[in-house]
C-alpha cells in the first residue's frame, strides 16, 4: 500500500505546487510533501526489511531489498535538500537572480522529478522503466535552465539532447529485449515485466539479449554519466541551481545505475558469461581515470565536483561490474557513502558561492575566517568524499579496491593513481578556498547547514560502525544482484 | 515466394520511409524539413494500419492513431508556427556538403542491413525483412543530429529517430505493449512541449536558434 503513497505524494506536490506554488510557502510546502514521502518509504523500507520482496498491484511494482534501498536514499536526500533549497533559492530570490514564477517552476519540477525517479525505482515493468527515466530528464531539462543566462541555457540543451539520444538507445534496448522476451513468454503486457523476465532469463536468445544489453548500458550509461558518453554531465552540475546539481548527483545517476544493474542481471542469466560485467568494469575504470584527471583542470568548483561525481559512478560502475557478494555490497555502500557525501558538499559548495558571488575557485577563499561552519562543513566534505578515514566511503573505496585486488590485480593501479590524483587536486584546489586569507564580508544570513552536518553524521556513523539489520540488508540486496 | 498483397504495401512504405529519411538528410530548409517529417510520420501510420489490419493485432490501431495524431498533426503544426514565430526559415548550414553525407548515408544504410540480418531471421513477424529498413532510419536521423547546426533541425532529427525506433517494434515484435506505447508517446508529447519552452528561450538570450552560440562550455 505504502508504494501507493510514495509515488502519489509527489506528483500530487508537483501539480499542487504547480497550481498555487507562487506563495510564500512554497519552499515550506515542497518540504513538508518531501517529508511525507519519506515517511511512506521508510515504512514500505521497514515493511521490505521484515517481509521479503513484495510484488503489488498486479505486478505492476516490484520491491526488493535493491530497489528499497535506493527509494529510502532518495527520499532522504529528497527531503533534505528540500530544506536546504528553502533558504538558499529565498536568497537567490533576493539576488534577483530568480522570480516567483520560476520559482513556481523550480518547486513543481522538483516534486515531479522525485516522483519519476521513484517510479522508475519501484516500476516492474521494463518499458515503464524507460518512460519514467525520460520523464525524469525532461522534469530537470527546465531546472538546468532555471537562471536563463546563455551558459545554462547551453547546458541545459545539452543534457536534453544527448541524454536524449542516450535514451533512445537505451529504447531500442528495450525493444529488443521484449523481442527475446515474447518468444518465450508470449506477447503482451507481462512480456516486459522485470519478474516474469527474471524467471524465464535462461531461455532467452543470447545473440540478442547481448545486442539488447550494449545497448540498454549506452543508453542509461549516459545518465550514469560514464565516460565517453559523460559530456553533459559537468555542465549541467555546474550551470544549474546547487539544489539541483545535488539531486542530479546525488539520486538521478543513482537511478540510472540502478536500470543498468536491472538489465544486466537478466543478460548474465541469458548469456552465462561475463561479458556484461566485463563491458561495465571497461567503462567504469575508463570513467574513474579520465575523470581523475580532468578534475585536475577545473577552476568552476561546480564542475570540479561534477567530475569527481563521474569518477565515483566509474568506481561504483566497476565494483558492480566486477560481481561477487564482496564486490556488489562495497558498490551498494559506495552508492550510499557518494549520495550523502556528494549531496552535502554540494549544499556547503552552493553557499561558498552565494558568498563569493562566483562559481571560481580563485576567487572563493577564506571561508574559515568570516564562516567557520560552512568552511567546516565544506572541508569536512571533502576529506570524506576523499576517502579518508574514518568516513564511510574508505571503507566502501577500501573494499572496492581489495576485492579488485584479488579478482582483477591488472586494474588495481589505474585505480590507486585515479584515486591519488583526484585526492590530490581536489584537496590542493579546495584547501585554499577554506583557509586562505580573505576581505570579503561574512555572509549577511544563516546558512542551511543542518542537512550538511546531518549527511556527514552519517556518513561517518556508517564508516565506524554499520548497524547489523543494516549490514544484512545491504548483503541481501547484494545477493540479488548476483553475489 | 510471392507476397500478399497488404505485405508488398508495407514493405513499398518502408522504401518509402527510407527515401523520406535521405530527403531529409539533403533538404536545405526548415520548413521542407518539417514537411518531410510530417509525410515520414504518415508513412509509418499506415503502414502501421495496414499490419494491425492484415495481422489482426488490434493495439497497433492506437499506435498508428497516435502517431497519426501527434507525429502528423501536432508536432509539424507546431514547429510551423515556431519557425513563423521565430522566423528561422533560413538555409540550413551543414556542417558536411550535402554530397558526403548521402556518401555516409549509404554506407550506413549498408551496416545496418548486415547488422539487422541474424535479428531479422529469428523474427516470427511476417514484416522482418523490414527491420533492416527501420535500423538504417534510426542511424540516418542520428547522422542528420550530429551533421546539422539549428536547435530545430536537430528535435526534428531526434523526433525522426523516435519514428525510426517504432517502426523498428513494429515490424520485429509487432510492436511495444499498449501501456509502453502510451507512456513513450506521452514523453514525446511532453518532451516536445518543453522543447517549445526552451525555443523561446535559447532565442530570447542569443537572438537565434543556431547552435554555433553554444559551444562555449567545453573542457579548455
Amino acid at each position: 500500500m505504502e508504494i501507493y503513497w510514495i509515488l502519489g505524494i509527489p506528483l500530487a506536490g508537483g501539480i499542487f505546487l504547480a497550481l498555487w506554488g507562487n506563495r510564500g510557502h512554497a519552499p515550506e510546502i515542497n518540504a513538508l510533501f518531501s517529508l511525507a514521502t519519506l515517511l511512506a518509504a521508510a515504512a514500505l523500507a521497514a515493511r521490505i526489511v521484515a517481509g521479503g520482496p513484495l510484488l503489488v498491484g498486479q505486478g505492476w511494482f516490484f520491491i526488493d531489498s535493491f530497489n528499497v534501498f535506493l527509494v529510502a536514499l532518495t527520499a532522504l536526500v529528497a527531503f533534505t535538500t528540500a530544506l536546504f533549497s528553502r533558504p538558499y533559492m529565498r536568497i537567490e530570490k533576493e539576488h534577483g537572480k530568480l522570480t516567483d514564477a520560476r520559482l513556481r517552476l523550480y518547486h513543481s519540477s522538483y516534486q515531479v522529478f522525485i516522483g519519476m525517479m521513484l517510479l522508475a525505482l519501484t516500476t516492474n515493468n521494463m518499458g515503464i522503466l524507460w518512460v519514467s527515466m525520460e520523464g525524469a530528464t525532461l522534469a530537470t531539462v527546465l531546472l538546468v535552465s532555471l537562471y536563463r543566462t546563455p551558459a545554462s541555457l547551453e547546458a541545459a540543451w545539452k543534457y536534453f539532447i544527448l541524454c536524449g539520444v542516450g535514451i533512445a538507445l537505451a529504447l531500442f534496448g528495450t525493444i529488443l529485449l521484449y523481442f527475446a522476451a515474447e518468444k518465450v513468454l508470449g506477447s503482451g503486457g507481462t512480456a516486459l515485466l522485470w519478474t516474469q523476465l527474471n524467471g524465464v532469463k535462461a531461455q532467452l536468445e543470447p545473440t540478442v539479449l547481448q545486442l539488447a544489453f550494449v545497448f540498454l548500458l549506452v543508453g542509461y550509461g549516459t545518465k550514469v554519466g560514464l565516460v565517453p558518453l559523460h559530456s553533459w554531465l559537468p555542465d549541467a552540475h555546474a550551470e544549474g541551481p546547487t539544489p539541483v546539481s545535488a539531486v542530479l548527483s546525488g539520486l538521478l545517476l543513482n537511478v540510472a545505475l540502478c536500470a543498468v544493474m536491472r538489465s544486466k542481471v537478466l543478460v548474465d542469466g541469458a548469456l552465462g558469461t561475463d561479458m556484461a560485467g566485463n563491458l561495465m568494469m571497461g567503462f567504469g575504470l575508463l570513467s574513474v581515470v579520465v575523470a581523475a584527471f580532468l578534475i585536475k583542470r577545473q577552476t568552476d568548483v561546480k564542475r570540479m565536483f561534477a567530475y569527481s561525481s563521474i569518477e565515483h559512478m566509474g568506481l561504483i560502475t566497476f565494483a558492480f561490474g566486477m560481481g561477487g557478494a564482496v564486490a556488489s555490497f562495497a558498490g551498494l555502500l559506495h552508492m550510499t557513502m557518494h549520495s550523502l557525501t556528494k549531496s552535502a558538499i554540494f549544499f556547503a559548495v552552493g553557499h561558498a558561492t552565494q558568498k563569493a558571488g562566483t562559481q571560481m575557485m580563485d576567487d572563493i577563499r577564506g571561508l574559515i575566517q568570516t564562516n567557520p561552519t560552512l568552511g567546516w562543513g565544506l572541508m569536512l566534505g571533502t576529506i570524506a568524499i576523499l576517502g579518508v578515514p574514518p568516513f564511510g566511503v574508505f571503507a566502501s573505496e577500501f573494499l572496492i579496491i581489495t576485492t579488485a585486488m584479488h579478482a582483477h590485480p591488472w586494474a588495481t593501479p589505474f585505480l590507486l593513481i585515479a584515486l591519488g590524483v583526484a585526492f590530490a587536486s581536489i584537496f590542493g584546489k579546495v584547501q585554499p578556498m577554506v583557509f586562505g586569507e580573505t576581505r570579503l564580508p561574512r555572509l549577511p544570513y544563516q546558512p542551511a547547514l543542518a542537512p550538511v552536518f546531518l549527511h556527514l553524521g552519517l556518513v561517518l556513523m556508517l564508516g565506524l560502525y554499520i548497524p547489523p539489520y543494516l549490514a544484512a540488508w545491504f548483503r541481501q540486496a547484494a545477493h540479488l544482484l548476483g553475489g | 515466394m510471392s507476397l500478399s498483397y497488404p505485405l508488398q504495401f508495407v514493405n513499398l512504405l518502408a522504401a518509402l520511409l527510407l527515401l523520406i529519411s535521405f530527403a531529409m538528410l539533403s533538404q536545405r530548409r526548415v520548413v521542407g524539413l518539417i514537411t518531410l517529417f510530417a509525410w515520414q510520420g504518415a508513412a509509418l501510420a499506415a503502414s502501421t494500419a495496414i499490419i494491425a489490419w492484415s495481422t489482426g493485432q488490434h493495439h497497433l490501431y492506437y499506435s498508428a492513431a497516435l502517431t497519426l495524431i501527434l507525429k502528423v498533426i501536432a508536432m509539424p503544426w507546431f514547429f510551423y508556427r515556431i519557425v513563423r514565430q521565430l522566423d528561422v526559415n533560413r538555409e540550413v548550414e551543414s556542417m558536411l556538403n550535402i554530397p558526403t553525407t548521402m556518401l555516409i548515408g549509404i554506407v550506413l544504410v549498408i551496416f545496418s542491413f548486415n547488422l539487422a540480418l541474424p535479428i531479422s531471421q529469428m523474427a516470427g513477424t511476417v514484416m522482418r525483412s523490414t527491420l533492416g529498413i527501420a535500423m538504417a532510419c534510426v542511424l540516418l536521423a542520428f547522422l542528420m543530429m550530429i551533421t546539422r547546426r539549428k536547435a530545430i533541425t536537430q528535435v526534428i532529427g531526434f523526433l525522426a529517430m523516435e519514428n525510426g525506433l517504432f517502426f523498428a517494434a513494429t515490424s520485429a515484435t509487432y510492436g511495444m505493449p499498449l501501456v509502453v506505447e502510451l507512456g513513450v508517446a506521452l514523453d514525446v508529447l511532453v518532451g516536445v512541449f518543453v522543447l517549445g519552452i526552451f525555443f523561446f528561450q535559447i532565442r530570447e538570450s542569443f537572438e537565434s536558434l543556431d547552435l554555433k552560440h553554444m559551444e562555449k562550455l567545453r573542457e579548455k
